[in-house]
């Protein structure tokens, strides 16, 4: 590690240039340890001395940014996907990605769960049905679907799937997953070779997976066609995973019987049609919005930056 | 049974009425307007041996039906929950009652950790949200709700439901206690028996009612329990509407002194107090704890199974009397 530039200022709180406006409430509470300077309005000075950009949100952390640093050597997210960052620029440049590891696993795991139970239960319809006294008025809501038993996909086995997939084993559901391997032994859990035959093996499909090329769009047409009408999708990934206009006319269509979906494409767009369904749940991508996760990337994050400026292993760095 | 008279009390489910019509000789109360009831069944008292009757709004069974039925000899729920029969006057009477235990534990045991974590980590509210456009209006300036996992959770009524619940939530790293009435020979080693129900609440994050509702379980939710669950506990009933001190659970939500609620069952379905419907810490359901195509088809299956077997003398399958 070399020494600060800054010469004589030897306890100067170390420089952490900040790719956006925070809107997470991190930096205030770590200004104590480390000088914030938001990237756009940082000089030539700073930008060339900068070695770590702190990304507190989802916007895209370009190569253009990245190549701006040249003393860039970490860049730090509050996110678990790593989507809006231009790894490529990273991996080219020889800078490190810490994220949020696993820190958001179980309120993510617990959030698929809840989605899957609402969507398959009408949860979120029958209380609005209620709410606008159709109770009263109309009876009892339409019958829903059973929970128990039903064939659960999960697409990416990783610290958030085995969470989902140990918890609604507990329902008495079977569990399948796609991953780019398979896991070894012990795993209780069905491997299927690609979603589209885990989706034509599965009656609830759950996307736990990070949205790279490879998985961009992977739940397309054929997919939810393999999934089919008694079929339901729960995404708390990335929008990108699926091909949205392509959902919306499946669950239209009937070709698919409903979805639990936290993420959308265009965020915090979301298409027109879903707002007059009552087989989907929408939810604002806050599958991490619970005061346990957020002291928990907190912790992460400050942890990685201490770390950084000590010389200390990293907690969470991410393998590009 | 083609001989057996039948008298569906209220509207239950299409499968169910279609099966006793085709199958038995069946009336429906309905047919009658009600304030012509009581001629009716006077009416059709000789042939009435079999009262089918559902768990919510509008079941029966209680005493001035029974006598109102001379021939009566048996009474079958569509429910597992039996509250509303007078089993007092069905043993006097020699009148049977069967329910329909077990093929919807799963269901009432899936919605209710549904409505724990919807209630927790707000689900429907976000649901709301997102329909009102105010995704979009407020980019994503949300409040933080509290993690469900690790939660403690207590149990009122470890039976059937109570033990299915208990299974899932499990898999979420809850703890778990319980209490009930009497407590069980077999010990559960991974469930933490509590003595009183106060103490269950004052020990629990997540509350759920699961037991079935008699003399004892009457407003077991009382004011004193709401209190010992506290600011940050959640309620969720998938018991029975009068399990619960209902204007101060309203009361407590209200000011805050209860933190959050998920009820599938209210005093006077389908009445729900509006003061709860403005409430985003509160998931309402419609008593829909066994409303799934699957299970209603299993719980009308198991009814006229019981009516057969009725019909044909031999063994009822799943008796109460």
């Amino acid at each position: 590690m070399t020494p600060s530039t800054a010469g004589a200022d030897a306890k100067a709180k170390p420089l952490v240039l900040v790719s956006q406006p925070s809107d997470s409430g991190l930096t205030p509470v770590m200004e104590g340890q480390f000088r914030f300077v938001l990237a756009a309005d940082a000089d030539e000075a700073t930008a060339a001395e900068a070695r770590v950009l702190f990304v507190p949100g989802l916007r895209p952390v370009t190569a253009d940014l990245i190549d701006r640093l040249p003393a860039l050597e970490l860049v730090a997210a509050i996110s678990v996907g790593l989507d809006h960052v231009d790894l490529d620029a990273c991996r080219r440049r020889g800078i490190t990605v810490t994220n949020a590891g696993a820190t958001f696993s179980v309120d993510i795991a617990d959030y698929a769960v809840g989605l899957v139970v609402a969507v398959l239960r009408r949860v979120a319809a029958a209380d609005a049905h209620l709410q606008r006294g159709r109770w009263v008025m109309d009876g009892d809501y339409p019958l829903a679907t059973k929970v128990s038993g039903k064939r659960v996909g999960i697409v990416g086995l990783g610290s958030i799937g085995s969470l989902v997939a140990r918890r609604l084993a507990a329902f008495g559901c079977p569990v399948a997953y796609h991953s780019r391997t398979r896991k070894p032994a012990p795993c209780p859990y069905t491997f299927f070779p690609t979603v589209r035959a885990l989706a034509a093996d599965s009656d609830v499909l759950v996307l736990a997976c990070a949205l790279t090329e490879e998985t961009r769009r992977v739940v397309d047409r054929e997919v939810m066609e393999a999934l089919g009408a008694g079929g339901v999708l729960v995404n708390v990934g990335r929008g990108g995973l699926v091909d949205e206009p392509e959902l919306v006319r499946c669950l239209r269509e009937g070709v698919i019987g409903g979805a639990g979906l936290d993420v959308f494409e265009n965020e915090p767009d979301v298409p027109a049609e879903l707002l007059d369904m009552d087989n989907v749940v929408l939810s604002s991508h806050k599958a991490v919005a619970t005061a346990e996760s957020i002291r928990g990337v907190l912790d992460a994050v400050s942890g990685n930056l201490e770390a950084f400026f000590a010389g200390r292993p990293l907690l969470s760095p991410v393998s590009l | 049974m083609e001989s057996l008279g039948v008298l569906l009390l209220h509207p239950l489910d299409t499968y169910l009425e279609q099966e006793l019509d085709r199958r038995c000789r069946l009336l429906r109360l309905w047919d009658a307007p009600l304030d012509r009831r009581g001629e009716f069944l006077l009416a059709h008292a000789s042939s009435i041996r079999a009262v089918v009757t559902g768990g919510g709004s509008g079941a029966g069974g209680d005493a001035a039906l029974i006598d109102a039925l001379p021939r009566l000899e048996i009474i079958a729920c569509y429910a597992v929950g039996f509250d509303r029969v007078d089993l007092t006057r069905c043993r006097e009477r020699g009148v049977r009652v069967t329910n329909t235990p077990g093929v919807l534990t799963d269901d009432v045991a899936d919605l209710a950790v549904g409505l724990a974590i919807a209630a927790l980590r707000r689900i429907p509210h976000a649901d709301r949200y997102v329909r009102a456009g105010l995704w979009k209006a407020n980019n994503g300036h949300y409040g933080l709700t509290t993690q469900f996992s690790g939660k403690r959770v207590g149990i009122i009524g470890l039976g059937r439901i109570g033990l299915a619940i208990a299974k899932r939530v499990e898999g979420f790293g809850c703890p778990v206690s319980y209490y009930q009435r009497t407590r069980q020979q077999q010990a559960y080693p991974n469930y933490t028996y509590l003595p009183t129900v106060v103490q269950l609440a004052a020990d629990s994050d997540v509350l759920v009612v699961a037991c079935s509702l008699n003399e004892q379980s009457h407003g077991i939710v009382s004011c004193e329990l709401i209190e010992a669950l506290g600011p940050r506990g959640v309620l969720v009933n998938v018991g029975r509407g009068e399990h619960v001190d209902q204007p101060e659970l309203v009361a407590a939500l209200a000011e805050g002194r209860l933190g959050g609620a998920g009820l599938d069952v209210f005093e006077a379905e389908p009445d729900v107090p509006e003061a709860l419907m403005a409430l985003d810490n509160v998931v309402l359901a419609p008593h829909m704890g066994s409303g799934t195509r699957e299970t209603r088809k299993a719980m009308a299956d198991l009814v006229l199974a019981n009516l057969e077997a009725h019909a044909l003398s031999k063994p009822l399958l799943t008796p109460v009397v």
